[in-house]
């Protein structure tokens, strides 16, 4: 057959309306696509947070801060980051008591006396496993981690089946009812690609958050990691936790 | 906080998976140990169960394709779900689902009912008439060759079809139990035991179920009782039941003798918040019960309308045991804390998205299909030659 200058023409449109479509569906299944600033490189950084339990107030400057800036809901209480209190009686040390009413939100009243066994405040959050549960089970791939270790979640892609709600070892994840799709912390992705740091370390009037880039040599984070006793949340997971605790006790889980 | 013992992390209160991910493990269970009991007249040659072996394919398929739905009126996003078909995450265990499912559908079960009906249904195209004639040409599929040589073909099919149905059958439900098997940071799931105490729960159930269905569907057609397929078909029920208990035995006594870090918030739960469904539903009035009746009709000489009896309240005690069984997993393994430290409630709705009521619909739906298939495709009127 001849091929005549509009059957050319027809093939030719064909293919690259084709091609668009295919490319933009392509882009559609690719999750994990994530909206950072064009000057910021995701290979370039390895993002850790650094906790000092001994530094923690329980004042809930961070929860509130989170809640406001992430837009997190408020009803049922779900929480991005909270502060629990741990009292251990010295009696009984393998039997803390825990609570954190409203995750902390509104800081902590007075309940345990001085001198009577001890007590601490120990701020919570996503650890941003290297090796992650709930990105492994995630169906489809809508949770993800990033090349800089930050785990998120493409809301465009979550089915809402929960398993990685199920999978977290630390109670991190939910499902937003607004959205019907798993939230957790994103570290502020939206700040830290834009060179400041997340809000509840911005807010911690004690300095007891620290955001730290492991990939920058000249971050304080390694200093600190090098100078303290360091302990991540329940090591056992073997999880690759990048949530880091300095002075954090042993009953702690 | 309402509902809450002791400490839960905040996000942990209130809990993910619903009474319709209970049905979930509970139907699949059902369409793999129904298409084992199958299985058993077709590769193994136990001639005796042959009266139920049209029912248990039925059966199967009834349930089997309903089984997706509790996971679809589950998700956040139902209209995503085909996502996990196309894109799906390697890595997950869930993302198989669609895979397994399709596989299990298309290539075992269907492939096999026809094999099995291709002879009648030509006959019933040839009988009816009108709509009823164009139903059964077109599921004919346009082979209308009935022809004795013809005829061995489809036997010998079935036959490879139900031997790669077997693997299919212990892959589709032990699937389901690595699902939760798999989740480390539970410990009242993460046992490599899961995917093996699933699936012979699974035969279970789906033995018990056929053999109800068995008894109910003869006493409604006013026909008599094969009494040696119910007591064949009983006594593998004994058999499976001895094998899923001693397994699931043999990992509550390592968790009680391990008693790792989980064991005090684990052994607190079993004895207050799961105890009804746990240690009375599911051990002693669906276990330990049922197990002592099928023992009786095994050893004593009873009549044959005992017997009947005995095994029909084997097999409803049996079912609710498995039932409360796939409950107190799924629902067992959100009421404690991963702190270990406290305990929440489930709080089931009623006519809610995930509350009862569309529980109970999803659990009768097969029964409403199995009905449709048994009027299209009669199960009783099996042609008296076996397989070979």
């Amino acid at each position: 057959m001849e091929t005549t200058r509009r059957d050319f023409l027809m093939v030719g449109t064909k293919l690259l309306v084709m091609t668009a479509a295919t490319a933009s569906a392509l882009e559609h299944v690719l999750a994990g696509s994530i909206d950072a600033t064009a000057s910021y490189s995701a290979a370039d950084h390895w993002w850790v947070m650094l906790i000092d339990v001994e530094k923690c107030i329980g004042g809930g400057h961070c929860v509130r801060a989170c809640k406001t800036e992430n837009n997190v809901v408020d009803e049922p209480m779900y929480f991005r980051t909270w502060v629990e209190r741990y009292h251990i009686n010295m009696s009984d040390p393998d039997h803390p008591i825990v609570d954190s009413p409203d995750g902390g939100i509104n800081g902590f009243s007075e309940k345990y006396a001085e001198g009577n066994g001890k007590t601490f405040f120990v701020p919570k959050l996503c650890n941003h496993c290297a090796d992650s549960p709930c990105t492994q089970v995630c169906p489809v791939g809508a949770t993800f981690r990033t090349n800089d270790g930050v785990v998120l979640v493409d809301k465009e892609y979550c089915v809402g089946c929960r398993y990685c709600v199920q999978a977290c070892p630390y109670g991190c994840r939910y499902l937003d009812p607004r959205t019907h799709t798993a939230d957790k912390c994103t570290l502020c992705y939206h700040r830290l690609t834009k060179g400041m740091v997340p809000a509840c370390v911005e807010v911690c009037p004690t300095g007891a958050r620290q955001i730290g880039d492991l990939k920058n040599p000249n971050d304080p984070a390694h200093e600190y990691l090098r100078t303290h006793k360091i302990q991540v949340l329940k090591p056992q997971m073997a999880t690759g936790a990048k949530v880091y605790y300095n002075g954090l006790d042993g009953a702690v889980r | 906080m309402p509902g809450v013992d002791g400490f839960m992390y905040p996000n942990e209160v209130e809990l993910q998976w619903s009474v319709l991910i209970v049905l979930y493990p509970f139907i699949t269970g059902l369409v793999a140990g129904a298409f084992i009991l199958a299985s058993l007249e077709r590769v193994f040659n136990v001639q005796e169960v042959r009266p139920t072996y049209r029912l248990a394919l039925l059966t199967a398929l009834a349930f089997l394709l309903v089984a997706p739905l509790p996971l679809q009126m589950h998700l956040g996003h139902p209209e995503r779900s085909f996502e996990m078909m196309f894109t799906p995450h390697t890595t997950s265990a869930m993302a198989m689902f669609g895979f397994v499912y399709l596989w299990y559908l298309m290539v075992v079960l269907l492939v096999e009912i026809w094999l099995e009906y291709r002879r009648e249904l030509v006959l019933f195209a040839r009988a009816s008439a009108g709509p009823q004639r164009l139903f059964y040409r077109l599921v004919t599929l346009g082979s209308d060759n009935i022809s004795p040589e013809s005829l061995r073909i489809d036997d010998r099919l079935g036959r490879i079809v139900t031997i790669v149905g077997i693997p299919s059958a212990f892959l589709l439900h032990g699937y389901v139990g690595f699902i939760f098997g798999s989740i480390k940071a539970n410990p009242w799931w993460s046992t490599p035991m899961m995917p093996i105490v699933f699936l012979f729960s699974a035969i279970v159930s789906g033995i018990a179920l056929v053999l109800l269905l068995y008894v109910v569907t003869s006493r409604i057609r006013r026909a008599s009782l094969d009494m040696l397929c119910v007591d064949t078909v009983a006594k593998y029920l004994f058999y499976a039941f001895l094998v899923d208990f001693a397994l699931e035995m043999i990992d509550l006594i390592h968790r009680i003798y391990e008693a790792d870090e989980s064991f005090r918030a684990l052994d607190f739960m079993v004895k207050t918040r799961l105890f009804t469904s746990q240690i009375v539903l599911q051990i002693v009035v669906g276990t330990l019960v049922p197990l002592a009746v099928l023992a009786v009709t095994q050893i004593a000489r009873l009549n044959d309308r005992t017997r009947v009896r005995l095994y029909v309240t084997a097999a409803v005690l049996t079912l609710i045991g498995i039932l409360a069984m796939r409950w107190n997993v799924v629902i067992g393994g959100q009421l404690f804390s991963k702190s270990f430290l406290g305990y929440t409630t489930y709080k089931m709705g009623f006519a809610t998205r995930e509350g009862l009521l569309p529980a109970m619909v999803v659990l009768l739906l097969p029964l409403g299909i199995l009905t449709v298939l048994v009027k299209l495709l009669p199960p009783w009127t099996a042609p008296e030659h076996s397989h070979t």
